[in-house]
């Protein structure tokens, strides 16, 4: 009889990386379903050409640089970045649009720095800022959510206005996105709540006058609130299932907390207050499912809460000052930019030995 | 003899170009590289002073003690940039003003000054401006592509704007080569610089490495030694 000794670590990962993808497939259901509601049959477009055009990305890419395709297409890595990047773009932008996204995404942000494990920048974000970039017009064409949409499409046009940026009976979007306010201004495209909050306060409006839009019902905005409490719920399930850990969330949405408080006792009338800023716009998905990229994250748990806590920070800098109405992709990106220093510094010491000499 | 201007015109062009290989230069490579014209316009100014100054600089280096050659240098550069953006003021008002501050930062451009002092201050000024046609006619090249490549993206459009530079009748050159309902703006934007920059040294590494991959007859495999026990 052999004594085996087998070296540390001794309790191993049942969990392969395809199994953590698929629970954070999962996980985006609520959230998810939640826009499916409030925005119409659009998502299911763009989810299902990503998901397709990012399998075929990165089945060429594989071949391209001498692996197996069946190794990568596995993993459900490419699934997860598409699946992101097309729950964050208008459900009824037209289709070329989520096409070079994820394209962008696979093959540049992805396979270009070396592929899974290797990419410094988080695929889904650098691939939505070159849209919204782009093309900001298609990028800002959000509908108004259920219960305001005056014309919501069914589904045919949905698929019409997906493919042909036209209905059926030959409306645009930008027609099809007119509410009827029954005043004498009987034709008014409606913004998303953030939007409608940038451009207001741009205009001089304090925030009370700007939160009189009817949109502003609940806590955070009409559909986007579900949407967020959606992805809420799936975060947690993510945590209760140990796929992410606590730090990142927690600090992310701890610091965009502490700011939108400051803000909102320093300047109550024109920056917008706690329940807009974690309720509204992509922050619970960030919180949850963007920043946590484990991959393009901080590596230890203090660098985690200063990788978070800058994306906080940076979303509400950027949403309160800068000049677009969200701020997440930039502020993940900028993040990622600083993850390398931060792991520098973070470095975990190992037992028994001191700080200097490392 | 002309294997030295052969080495020159290589190094030049490919093997040591200052904008793909020596990455000098950058801030007005990536700046002034939104469309054909522009980046045309810049690599002549760039050019005309990087002959300029290699000339002159190898005309004074026996003067022009050691130790405060860097300052003369600068003035020699100066005095080129100062010559070309006057003719440029005159003759091309346009570019000029489209190319703004980009043409008195010739100035600072790192691939100058490197000329004058990694070669001309130690040949002499035929070999020195021989050098600096090359290393001139290089970065323009590099920036006339990276030029193309961002005018043709983001406006599908080539030599847009060339009456600017050439006068009236080269408003016949633009030639839209594809008509985009929504270009793809990032290409003529800053990011688009950096991202079309990073493709082009990757595109010559990659010639390079097939290039290499070519020559190198599959080499012989030696075993080596590793020390595999305990290091203290």
């Amino acid at each position: 009889m052999s004594f085996y000794i087998a070296s540390s670590p001794h309790h191993h990962q049942r969990r392969t990386t395809a199994k953590l993808m698929q629970l954070v497939l999962f996980a985006m259901l609520p959230g998810f379903l939640a826009q499916l509601y409030f925005f119409g049959w659009g998502v299911v477009f763009q989810l299902s050409l990503a998901i397709t055009v990012a399998l075929a990305a990165e089945s060429l890419c594989l071949i391209a640089r001498d692996r197996a395709p069946s190794s990568g297409l596995q993993d459900n890595t490419a699934i997860v970045t598409a699946a992101l990047l097309a729950v964050s773009i208008p459900p009824l932008a037209p289709w070329w649009v989520i096409v070079i996204g994820t394209l962008f995404s696979i093959v540049v942000v992805k396979h270009l720095f070396g592929g899974v494990g290797h990419n410094i920048f988080n695929p889904a974000m650098a691939g939505y800022v070159l849209l919204l970039i782009s093309f900001p017009v298609q990028m800002t064409a959000w509908m108004p959510p259920t219960g305001f949409a005056t014309n919501a499409p069914s589904f045919i046009d949905s698929l019409y206005l997906f493919l042909f940026q036209f209905t059926s009976e030959g409306f645009s979007l930008e027609q099809m996105r007119r509410i009827d306010t029954g005043s004498m201004l009987d034709a008014v495209v409606m913004a998303t709540p953030l939007d409608h909050l940038k451009t207001q306060l741009g205009q001089g409006a304090t925030l009370s006058e700007a939160l009189q839009h009817p949109q502003f019902i609940g806590f955070a905005g009409a559909g986007w609130q579900w949407v967020n409490l959606g992805y809420l719920l799936g975060g947690l399930l993510l945590l209760q299932q140990r796929v992410i850990q606590w730090h990142i969330p927690v600090a992310m949405l701890g610091a965009l907390s502490v700011c939108a408080i400051l803000g909102s006792i320093f300047a109550p009338d024109y920056l917008p207050g706690l329940n807009i800023h974690l309720f509204s716009g992509a922050t619970m998905f960030a919180a949850f499912f963007i920043a946590t990229d484990p991959v393009s994250a901080a590596t230890s748990s203090k660098g985690k809460l200063i990788y978070a806590a800058l994306i906080g920070v940076l979303i509400y800098v950027i949403r309160s000052y800068g000049g677009y109405p969200d701020a997440v992709a930039f502020a993940v990106l900028l993040a990622n930019l600083c993850v390398p220093v931060i792991d520098q510094y973070t470095r975990p010491v190992t037992y028994g030995h001191n700080k200097e000499a490392g | 003899m002309s294997n030295e201007y052969h080495t020159l015109s290589k190094d030049g062009l490919w093997e040591n170009n200052p904008a793909l290989v020596q990455l000098l230069g950058l801030c007005p490579l990536l700046a002034v590289s939104g469309t054909v014209t522009n980046a045309l316009g810049l690599g002549i100014a760039t050019l005309l002073v990087l002959v300029g100054s290699n000339i002159t600089v190898s005309l004074v280096r026996n003067f022009v003690p050691n130790e405060i050659r860097i300052p003369v240098f600068v003035i020699v550069i100066a005095t080129f940039v100062t010559l070309v953006e006057l003719t440029m003021n005159a003759f091309t008002y346009g570019l000029y003003m489209a190319l703004g501050i980009f043409i008195p930062l010739i100035v600072t451009n790192c691939a100058i000054i490197g000329r004058a002092e990694a070669y001309a201050s130690k040949n002499n000024w035929y070999k020195a401006g021989f050098d600096g046609l090359m290393m001139g006619l290089g970065f323009a090249a590099v920036l006339i592509a990276l030029g193309a490549m961002r005018e043709l993206i983001g406006q599908g459009t080539l030599f847009d704007g060339a009456e600017l530079l050439l006068g009236e009748w080269a408003s016949s050159l633009r030639v839209q080569l594809i008509e985009f309902d929504y270009p793809l703006l990032i290409a003529i934007l800053p990011p688009g610089a950096f991202i079309g920059l990073g493709f082009l040294i990757a595109g010559k590494n990659w010639l390079d490495a097939r290039k290499r991959e070519k020559l190198a007859k599959a080499p012989v495999e030696k075993a080596q030694r590793a020390r595999v026990t305990h290091v203290s």
